[in-house]
């Protein structure tokens, strides 16, 4: 298989090539390898549930950015029909870090916004590895209004390792356009569902992700900072990332326990990057049946429900006044 | 996203001695230091603290804001004795029992013992000049203003207030970002709090940020970046991404000014920069015009 190999899955990749191998001899030479493959092919079933069973968080991130994983456009072609791509800001420029347009998904009408990473170099260039800037924001923006007046219900993907630090997006002002992003999908009178299908990296993820509910991936992550960064924070050592990520409680099933995340739609064992159908099948189902649900609210009830959906996220209690 | 624990190297200022690292931003120090001497930041020239104290820790001679403390600034700006403080007492719970070299409670009872103060944030209900309005301020001296859940549910609360009382929503903003040691949590902050920011807006009612040194991370891609009006103080550093994150991004050396009040000026992101003497009758007016 192309690309990108994990370490801690190396020694299942190994033993899946070595079937590769042992199934390409020749058959003519008299010996059967059957037996052989089938054996190893029980263990690689072993070794995967093994590996995945038990994933560390920091493993979990980094199959949540891994480049063979679906993106966005992969959903989209996928799930959607019609699909047609919106582009720009209208105000300077377009950026392809996120990309908005219109499709038809199971009978409905939608909009879809999602983060775009690339997979090769190039790609990444001109992806810029899925960092948005504001006039990504700005486009996203512009579209979620175009769904408002038009009724039609939001779907975004979630998938960026957070918005573009450069000196460009800040004198473009980053933090207002992600700041007004916030505002108005917490105002919006439509649906908004939101999957977090790699990486949800802090404000830049959260500028598309102020849904009525939002879903995760198995193995994706939503973090209000990278375990990198974090580390060389906290730890002055940025290698300490594996520290942080068990710290920070990022992963999907710790969302879903503080109220982040809704619903953990599960991956095939070896991740979304080893079976990317089974998976945009998966999201595909789980947000037609929440797409079902929240066609029954009204528009105002749909706005309410996601003010409450935030107002309840949080963790304090009284404690007696200093003095 | 910045050092947890006060401040980063460029927002720490030396005084009192220059051996205590509260700075101005601890309650005022008032009697033990009387007849002491600061250096000003600024102009380097040695302050009487009186003088200081008098000014709002700006600088006489060359008008350089030092960091004041949350409620001497508070109550320059309100009418005397009207702040009636709200949620005192509200406090974390180390939601995801986050340890790195010392776990997250004690860091906040250290946050609580420096700053005498349960929170980064304080507001409440007062008046200026006779007008009510629904008012809060960033403590920046605790954990760096870092948004966490207490910040976002008393910052919710301002907004409920003003949209329940009617009545301008005022916040002064000074913060290093998102709080780590609360994860995820720490960034749904942003989203509960703009969705109450969203109501008043709707209601018709105005809201005044204040953007002050500094004003970074999650609180400037929310709630400080919302403003119906933007008013800053001089120099103050505004901006999403930390300057040393912008610098690791991008290797190169940021230009002077760079996210500083005035360089968002040019860039229309704020309306005014304000002196902080002036604060008080600039809001005055800025209501009177929109409301009167």
């Amino acid at each position: 298989m192309a690309g990108f190999v994990l370490e801690f899955e190396r020694h299942i990749v190994e033993l899946e090539e070595t079937i590769e191998r042992l199934r390409a001899l020749p058959t003519t030479s008299g010996v059967s390898v059957e037996d052989q493959i089938a054996e190893l092919e029980r263990k690689a079933t072993e070794l995967r549930r093994k590996t995945f069973a038990d994933l560390t968080p920091y493993q979990r991130a980094q199959i949540s950015r891994h480049p063979r994983r679906p993106f966005t456009l992969d959903y989209v072609r996928e799930l959607m029909e019609d699909w047609q791509e919106l582009k720009g800001d209208r105000n300077y420029m377009d950026d392809p870090a996120i990309v908005t347009g219109l499709a038809r998904f199971a009978g409905r009408n939608v909009v879809i916004v999602g983060h775009q990473k690339g997979r090769t170099t190039k790609e990444n260039m001109h992806r810029n590895f899925g960092m948005p800037r504001p006039e990504g924001y700005r486009k996203a923006l512009r579209i979620m209004s175009l769904a408002e007046r038009f009724g039609r219900p939001i779907i975004t993907f979630i998938d960026t390792p957070g918005a573009y630090p450069g000196i460009g997006a800040e004198e473009r002002g980053q933090a207002e356009a992600i700041a007004k992003n916030i505002l108005v999908m917490s105002k919006l009178r439509v649906p908004i569902i939101s999957i977090v299908i790699g990486e949800g990296g802090s404000g830049g993820a959260l500028a598309i992700g102020v849904a009525n509910r939002v879903l995760m991936l198995e193995n994706a992550i939503y973090s209000v900072i990278s375990p990198e960064a974090c580390a060389s924070i906290l730890w002055r050592d940025s290698t300490k990332g594996a520290l942080a990520a068990d710290a920070l409680r990022f992963t999907a099933p710790d969302c879903l326990k503080v109220g982040a995340a809704d619903e953990v739609i599960p991956e095939p064992l070896g991740g979304a990057h080893r079976g990317s159908d089974v998976t945009i099948s998966a999201v595909g189902e789980t947000l037609k049946r929440h797409l079902d649900e929240l066609s029954e609210l009204g528009p105002d009830a749909l706005r309410d429900d996601r003010y409450a959906r935030f107002r309840k996220l949080g963790a304090m209690t009284t404690a007696p006044a200093h003095a | 996203m910045t050092d947890q624990d006060g401040a980063g190297p460029e927002w720490f200022h030396r005084e009192h001695g220059g051996k205590v690292p509260k700075g101005e931003d601890s309650r005022p120090p008032n009697q033990a230091i009387t007849g002491m001497w600061t250096k000003c930041d600024g102009c380097s020239e040695f302050l009487r603290n009186e003088d200081l104290e008098e000014n709002l820790q700006v600088c006489p001679q060359c008008s350089h804001h030092h960091r004041v403390a949350a409620h001497v600034r508070l109550e320059a700006i309100v009418d005397d004795g009207t702040l009636e403080e709200r949620d005192l007492d509200l406090t974390s719970t180390d939601p995801l029992g986050f340890v790195d070299s010392k776990p997250y409670p004690q860091r906040l009872a250290s946050a609580i013992a420096k700053t005498r103060e349960n929170s980064a944030f304080i507001y409440g209900l007062a008046t200026i000049n006779g007008r009510q309005v629904a008012i809060g301020t960033f403590n920046f001296a605790f954990m760096g203003g870092s948004m966490w859940s207490v910040l976002g549910e008393k910052v919710t609360r301002l907004f409920e207030l003003s949209l329940e009382q009617n009545c301008p929503a005022i916040i002064i903003n000074a913060s290093g970002g998102a709080r780590m040691q609360e994860g995820v949590l720490s960034l749904m902050q942003m989203a509960r709090s703009t969705a109450a920011l969203a109501r008043i807006r709707d209601a018709g009612i105005p809201y005044i940020s204040v953007l002050t040194h500094p004003t970074t991370g999650g609180v400037a891609a929310s709630f400080a970046m919302l403003g119906d009006v933007h008013l800053a103080e001089p120099l103050a550093l505004i901006g999403f991404a930390g300057p040393r994150v912008i610098e690791q991004t991008i290797r190169q050396v940021l230009p002077e000014g760079f996210q500083r009040s005035e360089f968002l000026s040019e860039h229309g992101m704020i309306d005014q920069i304000v002196d902080r003497r002036e604060l008080r009758s600039r809001i005055t007016t800025i209501l009177s015009l929109l409301l009167d």
